[in-house]
């Protein structure tokens, strides 16, 4: 049997997948963190609740109204996505021009809310949701068995990456966008509602989070805290890369999401505390992060 | 021209004389905070009023570098809990007294406020949060694997020893007044760094960095000087508590923890000298009312910080002060 470094090639081609699966669901989450923050200049501390509350809703949506995978895939996001523009037009909106360290507390607020209430209507211990019939079993190719529902995840966290980034830098939608990034008061000057710009923004970014929380569901239980300690790891993976660049956030990602995985198969006993190292290493080498500017 | 906050950083470099009458119109506030606190024990368990005690100074030490400095750290649990597993561990198994274990745990949160301090302050506003918060993440982990934490268990059954191998603090009561004095000296330590000429500095840097630098003041080492020692309060905060609990676990190093002592101060009033105090006897309270309804407690913290972030930023002892226009 072929091995690399003492770990059969079979066991480590495995964690990889695992690797890129967990760095999908880092590049999606980081990515919302950081257009939301672009935009609204707030890091959206709830981003993990409202991921466990995308995969919340999906088996909700099962569970009472037999609606399925694939309609739950865009339902839920949607339904998120609209409590994110209630949440923004409601209360994000009141605290704009404070200094960013509020809305980080009313977001981290926000957070406990969601996750108590999920916590108290659903129990800590999780439920299982099953993966669609069409995408079980898998492939065997040869030199590794690719699960097809993984493949699946990779495949559509790439596309919606790519999809994101083609939106903001390559749309009209996208350049009032990162217009108002720039300069809010001259972009609402010209004639665009920079307000409802703004609650979609937050809406979009809330609603991949939410798509994430869905695909996630079947890899994972559905469980109330299945959010809380992944935004903390999102955080350290924003440090890494900087919220400066689109590119840069999805890229960190899943980067990062590979090395947790290579460091599963090598050094498993750090495997949970490597993003957070690799941090400390950035902030000592390069302090603004690997894609940032100077903050 | 001078703009509004310029002339506040000037002011707050310079006018040491306020300052000064600011300490003297305290006088009898705190002398109604100790009043409260020697009766106290008479009406009310001694044991739900050292935990309010150590979450005061740990609050107290929190708005030190929220309330003053303007650093938001989600790391603070860290020191809180880290202190707490060494105080413990050298109690139970050194078998040392009350107070070296109370100051190796205090030793300890100061060196980790160093290290955590010196990588966090590298960037600046909503990033140290996000720093701070990770890096006590690690941390929490690395407690959840090593061997002298005793994993989810904790430490537990922690002796109360004997302070300076005299006095045993088994009684409640007696501990209470240990308590009580540790707390006290917490309280005006950091009175008195806030009102000292450093501390002056600090709400320089806070109303406006760049002019602080521009006046020739190192802000960085402002800011680490100010971590560390929020740390170390912190610690002894954490240290006491484990002692008096007889308990080190797992949830005092956890974000939970950090996010409660930021409620604290955020309730109370950030910036304020009794503010974290009367923000952390609320929550304590608030905790144990709601203790029976499980879950629920959480949701009410989050709803509180939706609250006082949208319509109570000034906070209890903030709102008080501008109604009776005199600092608190």
């Amino acid at each position: 049997m072929t091995t690399v470094f003492g770990v059969p090639i079979q066991a480590l081609l495995s964690q990889l997948l695992v690797g890129l699966i967990n760095g999908s669901f880092y590049a999606l989450l980081s990515l919302g963190l950081a257009i939301i923050f672009g935009l609204l200049n707030i890091v959206n501390f709830a981003h993990g609740a409202l991921y466990m509350l995308g995969a919340l809703v999906a088996w909700l949506l099962l569970e009472h109204l037999g609606i399925g995978y694939w309609p739950a895939l865009i339902i839920s996001p949607l339904i998120v996505g609209l409590l994110g523009a209630v949440i923004e037009r409601t209360m994000l909106k009141r605290i704009r021009g404070l200094d960013p360290i509020y809305g980080l507390l009313l977001t981290f607020g926000l957070a406990l809310v969601i996750q108590g209430v999920a916590r108290n209507y659903f129990g800590v211990s999780g439920e299982p949701y099953d993966m669609p019939p069409q995408l079980s079993g898998g492939k065997n190719l040869g030199f590794m068995f690719l699960p097809n529902y993984r493949a699946w995840v990779v495949l559509v966290s790439v596309l919606l990456c790519a999809l994101t980034w083609f939106v903001i830098e390559r749309t009209r939608l996208g350049s009032y966008l990162r217009a108002s990034t720039e300069n809010p008061l001259l972009v609402q000057a010209f004639g665009i509602n920079v307000p409802r710009l703004i609650t979609l923004t937050y809406g979009l970014g809330v609603a991949l989070a939410a798509l994430a929380g869905v695909m996630a569901a079947p890899i994972y239980r559905v469980s109330p805290l299945m959010g809380s300690d992944l935004i903390i790891v999102v955080f350290a993976v924003v440090v890494i890369g900087g919220m400066g660049s689109i590119f840069g956030s999805i890229l960190t990602g899943f980067a990062l999401g590979v090395i947790e995985g290579l460091t599963k198969v090598y050094y498993p006993e750090a495997s949970s505390t490597v993003v957070f190292v690799i941090m400390a290493l950035v902030l000592m080498v390069k302090p603004a992060g690997l894609f940032g500017r100077t903050a | 021209m001078t703009s509004p906050v310029e002339a506040k950083t000037s002011a707050a470099l310079h006018e040491r004389a306020p300052a000064r009458d600011e300490v003297r119109s305290m006088r009898i506030p705190v002398a109604i905070l100790i009043l409260i606190c020697v009766v106290a024990p008479f009406l009310i368990y001694p044991v739900f009023l050292m935990k309010m005690l150590c979450w005061a100074l740990f609050a107290c030490a929190f708005n030190l570098l929220l309330g003053y400095v303007g650093l938001l750290s989600f790391g603070h649990a860290l020191f809180f809990g880290a202190a707490g597993y060494l105080a413990a561990h050298a109690a139970k198994v050194w078998g040392l007294p009350f107070e070296l274990a109370v100051l190796i745990g205090t030793a300890t949160a100061a060196a980790l406020g160093l290290a955590v301090g010196w990588l966090a302050i590298r960037r600046q506003g909503i990033y140290f949060a996000m720093i701070t918060l990770a890096l006590a993440q690690m941390f929490y982990f690395f407690c959840l694997r090593a061997p002298f934490t005793g994993g989810e268990d904790g430490i537990q059954g922690v002796p109360r020893g004997k302070l300076l191998g005299l006095l045993p603090l088994d009684s409640n009561l007696t501990l209470y007044w240990v308590v009580l004095a540790i707390f006290l000296f917490g309280f005006f330590f950091i009175f008195r760094v806030v009102h000292s000429p450093f501390g002056q500095v600090l709400k320089a840097v806070r109303e406006n960095e760049p002019r602080a630098v521009s006046l020739g003041y190192r802000s960085d080492q402002y800011k680490l000087l100010a971590f560390v020692l929020s740390a170390a309060l912190s610690g002894l905060a954490g240290g006491t508590k484990a002692i008096v609990f007889q308990l080190a676990s797992l949830t005092d190093v956890y974000w939970t923890t950090s996010g409660e002592v930021i409620l604290m101060v955020l309730l109370g009033g950030l910036g304020t000298v009794f503010g974290p105090v009367v923000g952390a006897v609320v929550i304590v309270c608030v905790e144990s009312f709601l203790a029976q309804l499980g879950g629920w407690v959480t949701v009410v913290q989050g709803a509180l910080f939706v609250v006082c972030v949208l319509a109570f930023r000034r906070g209890i002892i903030g709102e008080l002060s501008r109604v009776l226009r005199r600092p608190l």
